[in-house]
């Protein structure tokens, strides 16, 4: 099975059935399906073929979800990037796959990114815009408006020969080098995990669910995925930053099921939310990083009947663990078992199974094992290495975990030192490469420092030349180069960074 | 500062990351255009409370109100209901401080 059967089979089911809300717009599954076809039949007039990767760099919108599935039904292999991601990022990511499509919005194009982006990424054949009007006529060599394509492309369904070994999409993560790299998931590996993750959430096609992340995050994606197979309605919002408009969302909507992290939760606990109508909720899940156990206690009150699932799980396998909610209010701190159809275990520095109460790394089994990293050989080496049986590969977390008697799963740290601060990964390296681009930065070392609303903040020490690097300096530096989350909320300027005898900088002396 | 210039700054200071904020106009769609995250918005309105020292109730925090700088100023000046000046261009289509504006604070 690929990724865009299940929207296809929905559609055979149920054609008239709202498939997608956002904004003032409602689509019906037999729209969004001709509005992908459409896209598929004008990619594949410009060239694309099986196996290509193609970037979707639009904020969370009708053609961006309509975009997922054109990629896939053209054959190729698609990668969302954060509408926020700023030009030399974007511009990486696009070299880094040898990206041959891009579709964006006219803003982009205003900004006269489009040229630049080009003369950098010799594989770049075609950027689709959206936004634009069919009678603003962009369309050239390199470009073509979205909506010219629903204009003049046919809705049939394209021909594809793709199978489910091929990719399906690159989801880019940060790397511990300091450069992103982009994770590669088959088709098979996705549908898998979207199917079982939809088989413990119990969801059928009457689930209404509420997406507020952005769709280059893997958890705000597989809420599409997932829901378009199993032929439920997406309420698609484009930021979670103004809560009282998704929760007025959720009454108006009839949403049955919720994907939060925990910067959500924690603006929406002081809110008055007996002014909504949240009855139709039936469930909420938790991601990207742990909820405090006071704030789980707080949404159970608030929310009474409402399942809530904590979850745990990596780009790498996408989820891995989750929570059953009867078991939330006995063990609140574990992020559970195995997810369906997969098996977890802990090993040991010397690749030894531990027991019950014993730390060591979590290593996952199973279909949602992805492909390893894109042209990394290297990292992929690094973390997917060979599984019981032969040809097999499993993955090696990075995370430290202990298990209880009853075989439930508690993470315990990372075992290197990416910081997770907003939901989000951030190696330290990829920061401190930034700080060592500045004239008069003689040392860098960058860490996570625990905070109650972000998870982790990110700090910055620095030796550096006085008469050239001001804190001031510095931050705009960092805010010039670096994703908004990246940059360091705290900084110091020091005379030196304590360091191992082998002069390896010591991280945790710096907390 | 004028007005229109003060959020300007802080946009550029502490969330805007891009090399060349005159690019982007005051009608400019932070979210729709990426120019700040869902995270840069709720720090938005953290900041208009301190810095301007109204109070943001929760049904306020809407794209209507705080999606631009244009919307963000019309917000802040209903909230004191002071008397705008403007001179030079129209805010509409105004790059920065294309307002002359003062606010107390």
């Amino acid at each position: 099975m690929l990724v865009q059967d299940g929207l296809q089979r929905s559609r055979l089911r149920c054609p008239d059935k709202i498939a997608l809300v956002c904004s003032d717009q409602r689509l019906t599954y037999a729209v969004l399906d001709d509005m992908a076809n459409r896209l598929a039949n004008a990619l594949l007039a410009y060239g694309v073929k099986r196996g290509n990767r193609i970037g979707i760099y639009l904020s969370n919108s009708i053609e961006a979800v309509a975009s997922i599935f054109g990629v896939l039904k053209a054959g190729a292999a698609f990668f969302v990037i954060n509408r926020a991601t700023r030009f030399e990022k974007l511009s990486y990511i696009l070299a880094n796959c040898g990206a041959t499509a891009l579709i964006t919005d006219s803003a982009v194009a205003a900004q006269g990114t489009v040229p630049k982006l080009l003369s950098s990424n010799p594989h770049l054949a075609v950027v689709v815009l959206v936004g634009t009007r069919p009678e603003d006529n962009v369309a050239n060599g390199h470009q073509i408006g979205f909506d010219a394509i629903q204009e003049r492309f046919p809705s049939t369904r394209p021909r594809v020969d793709s199978i489910d070994l091929d990719l399906a999409c690159l989801v880019y993560t940060s790397g511990s080098t300091g450069e992103p790299k982009g994770v590669m998931c088959d088709h098979s590996n996705v549908v898998f995990v979207a199917n079982s993750v939809i088989t413990y959430l119990e969801n059928t096609e009457a689930d209404v669910v509420l997406n507020v992340l952005p769709l280059s995050f893997s958890y705000g994606l597989y809420q599409a995925l997932m829901t378009f197979t199993f032929g439920g309605t997406l309420v698609l919002e484009s930021t979670f930053a103004y809560p009282v408009m998704f929760l007025q969302r959720i009454a108006d909507e009839q949403v049955t099921g919720f994907a939060g992290v925990p910067t959500i939760f924690s603006a929406l606990l002081p809110m008055d939310l007996s002014r909504f109508d949240l009855s139709s909720l039936r469930y909420i899940t938790n991601a990207a990083a742990a909820l405090p156990p006071t704030h789980i206690r707080q949404i159970l009150e608030r929310l009474p009947g409402v399942k809530l699932y904590s979850m745990y799980g990596q780009t790498e396998t996408k989820r891995t663990l989750y929570l059953p909610p009867e078991q939330l209010s006995i063990r609140p701190g574990s992020v559970g078992i195995a997810i369906p159809g997969t098996e977890v275990w802990i090993e040991n520095e010397d690749g030894a199974r531990l027991g019950p109460n014993q730390i060591g790394e979590l290593v996952v089994r199973g279909r949602h094992v992805m492909r390893g990293y894109w042209h990394d050989p290297k990292s992929t080496a690094e973390r997917f290495r060979p599984g019981p049986l032969p040809g097999e590969r499993v993955c090696y977390t990075g995370d430290l975990f202990r298990m209880d008697e009853e075989g439930y799963f508690y993470f315990v740290s990372r075992k290197d030192d990416i910081i997770n601060t907003r939901g989000e990964k951030v190696a330290p390296k990829e920061v401190e490469n930034i700080l060592h681009r500045m004239p008069g930065v003689i040392e860098a070392a960058v860490l996570g420092v625990p905070d109650p609303v972000l998870g982790e903040a990110i700090k910055a020490v620095l030796v550096a030349d006085s008469s050239l690097v001001t804190k001031a300096k510095v931050l705009a530096h960092c805010r010039a180069h670096l994703e908004d989350f990246m940059v360091p909320k705290y900084l110091e300027i020091t005379d030196e960074l304590p360091k191992t005898t082998s002069g390896k900088i010591l991280r945790r002396a710096l907390v | 500062m004028e007005l229109y210039q003060q959020i300007r700054s802080y946009l550029v200071e502490n969330l805007l990351y891009i090399d060349d904020a005159s690019q982007y106009d005051n009608d400019t769609s932070f979210i729709g255009e990426g120019l700040i995250d869902s995270m840069g918005v709720m720090e938005l309105v953290t900041y208009v409370q301190t810095r301007f020292g109204v109070t943001v109730e929760e049904h306020e925090v809407t794209p209507d109100n705080f999606d631009s700088v244009n919307k963000l100023v019309a917000f802040i000046r209903g909230k004191h209901a002071i008397k705008i000046q403007p001179k030079g261009n129209h805010a509409g289509s105004g790059r920065v401080a294309a307002q002359q504006t003062t606010l107390p604070g």
